[in-house]
């Protein structure tokens, strides 16, 4: 018996929705929110999604679709457009083949791997951008900026956790 | 997959990594190229930048507005915890302006005499445009804001954004209706200002940190912590006599300046319209920028 129309759609939107959620991220770490000093060091929400979704449902979350995350991200917060793309790229690139030690490794494991993964991806941007500008930028701001993901991981990574359980088949 | 590979499948599998490699490989020499593409042509990536901003100005726009009524009630809050001081300290203030006004009105009629005396040409009329903020974006590497108004409302890149505080930054990219402000801390953001004291000319930097950095001060110059410095129009960019900041620090580090606008509060600004178009167009159309 074939799956009815409904049942395929359906299907579809939660295979799109760890590529959804990302872009969501990206858009909502723009909103501005009046918090002092918060939006020089705000987290890398995308950063972490690109690292959740390589780990547990890469397939979901094809290389193309990091690609483009990262764009949206250079081109809403004005950093030199590719250096986003090219930082989640080499994120997704370095999980992935990583990927057979993550699995099935306990939380507080995947929480390490993200704080070296995150402290290469914050090093790299940092060399990018300073590269571009041809000037070093504050390093400050990036190591708070770092500090800050590390330390929104663990609940981003038990929403996506819950949302994976809930709503998307197993690979 | 159960049982042993089909013959198709055998050939494709490999073949599908390998196209996956490339792919992989593609997109990472396609991240290099936009980079170098960017550089090389900066029109072209702002107007990448403007155009994904215009599309997602109204989802922004949206979502900017509850944070800022939650924000805006912490606010009262706050305000209500501290109303007695702040009462007191009003009606100080009160009482000094109120000399200040004196002042301001003799000097107002002081002017407008030496004025007619002199024939005097006044510079434009400067004109408005309010916008609420509706990205605060950058975190790290470059800080922008992004507003609700653009084109359409009469924003044109190169004018100035200001809040009653001071200078904010400078208009980078209008959409049709929304518009990418460059914040004066950015590491690309460089004003030519006047020390208002001394009258001495200087570039003011950003450097992608909360304190700005005064330099290309000509040699000799004096400069000292509590100095106001304020924008100096040379350029045609910028109005002159807009404030900015006050010298912070003087050392051997540099200047340090510290901006009177705080970016966390900004919620709207102004876009000045000063009828300049400065080092951006030509001056008028049909002549060129260094005269007819």
């Amino acid at each position: 018996m074939k799956p009815s129309l409904w049942h395929r759609l359906d299907a579809l939107a939660r295979r799109l929705t760890p590529f959804a959620l990302t872009l969501v991220l990206v858009v909502v770490s723009v909103v501005p929110l009046h918090i002092p000093g918060f939006a020089r060091v705000a987290p890398l929400l995308p950063l972490i999604a690109v690292y959740h979704w390589a780990i547990y449902r890469p397939r979901l979350l094809p290389a193309f679709a990091v690609f483009v995350i990262g764009l949206l991200q250079d081109t809403l917060t004005g950093t030199p457009i590719g250096v986003n793309a090219l930082v989640f790229i080499g994120v997704y690139g370095v999980v992935l083949s990583q990927r057979r030690f993550f699995v099935g490794k306990s939380f507080a494991v995947v929480w390490l791997g993200f704080a070296v993964v995150a402290a290469g991806a914050a090093l790299s941007s940092w060399i990018l951008v300073s590269v571009y500008n041809l000037t070093l930028v504050a390093p400050r701001a990036v190591l708070f900026q770092y500090l800050m993901t590390l330390g929104v991981f663990p609940l981003l990574a038990w929403v996506f956790l819950r949302w994976q359980r809930a709503f998307l088949e197993s690979e | 997959m159960k049982g042993p590979l089909r013959p198709v499948h055998r050939i494709a599998v490999p073949i599908k990594g390998l196209i996956q490699r490339f792919a992989y490989v593609g997109l990472v020499a396609a991240a290099f190229g936009l980079m170098l593409l960017g550089k090389a042509d900066v029109l072209v990536a702002e107007r990448i930048r403007t155009q994904v901003t215009d599309a997602l100005a109204p989802i922004l726009d949206v979502l900017s507005r509850p944070v800022a009524t939650v924000s805006d009630v912490v606010d009262q809050v706050r305000e209500l915890a501290a109303l007695r001081e702040e009462n007191a300290g009003l009606r100080e203030d009160k009482v000094r302006l109120l000399q200040w006004q004196t002042v301001a009105r003799r000097l107002e009629a002081e002017t407008k005499a030496l004025r007619a005396l002199l024939n005097f040409v006044p510079g434009p009329e400067a004109s408005y445009v309010t916008a609420r903020v509706i990205g605060d974006t950058g975190g790290a590497f470059a800080h922008s804001l992004v507003l609700n108004a653009g084109f359409r409302a009469g924003v044109r890149k190169g004018q100035a954004v200001v809040t009653g505080d001071g200078l904010v930054g400078r208009v980078a990219g209008v959409g049709t209706r929304s518009t990418r402000v460059i914040l004066i801390t950015d590491l690309n953001s460089h004003i030519p200002v006047l020390v208002e004291r001394t009258r001495t000319r200087a570039i003011l930097a950003g450097d992608n940190t909360e304190v700005l950095r005064l330099i290309r001060l000509p040699p000799g110059a004096e400069v000292s912590p509590g100095d106001r410095v304020v924008t100096s129009g040379h350029g045609g960019a910028f109005p002159p006599g807009l404030p900015v900041g006050v010298v912070a620090s003087v050392g051997d580090a540099g200047i340090g300046v510290q901006p009177f606008v705080e970016r966390s509060r900004l919620e709207y600004v102004r876009v000045v319209d000063f009828g300049l178009r400065g080092i951006l167009q030509p001056l008028l159309p049909g002549i060129p920028a260094d005269g007819p």
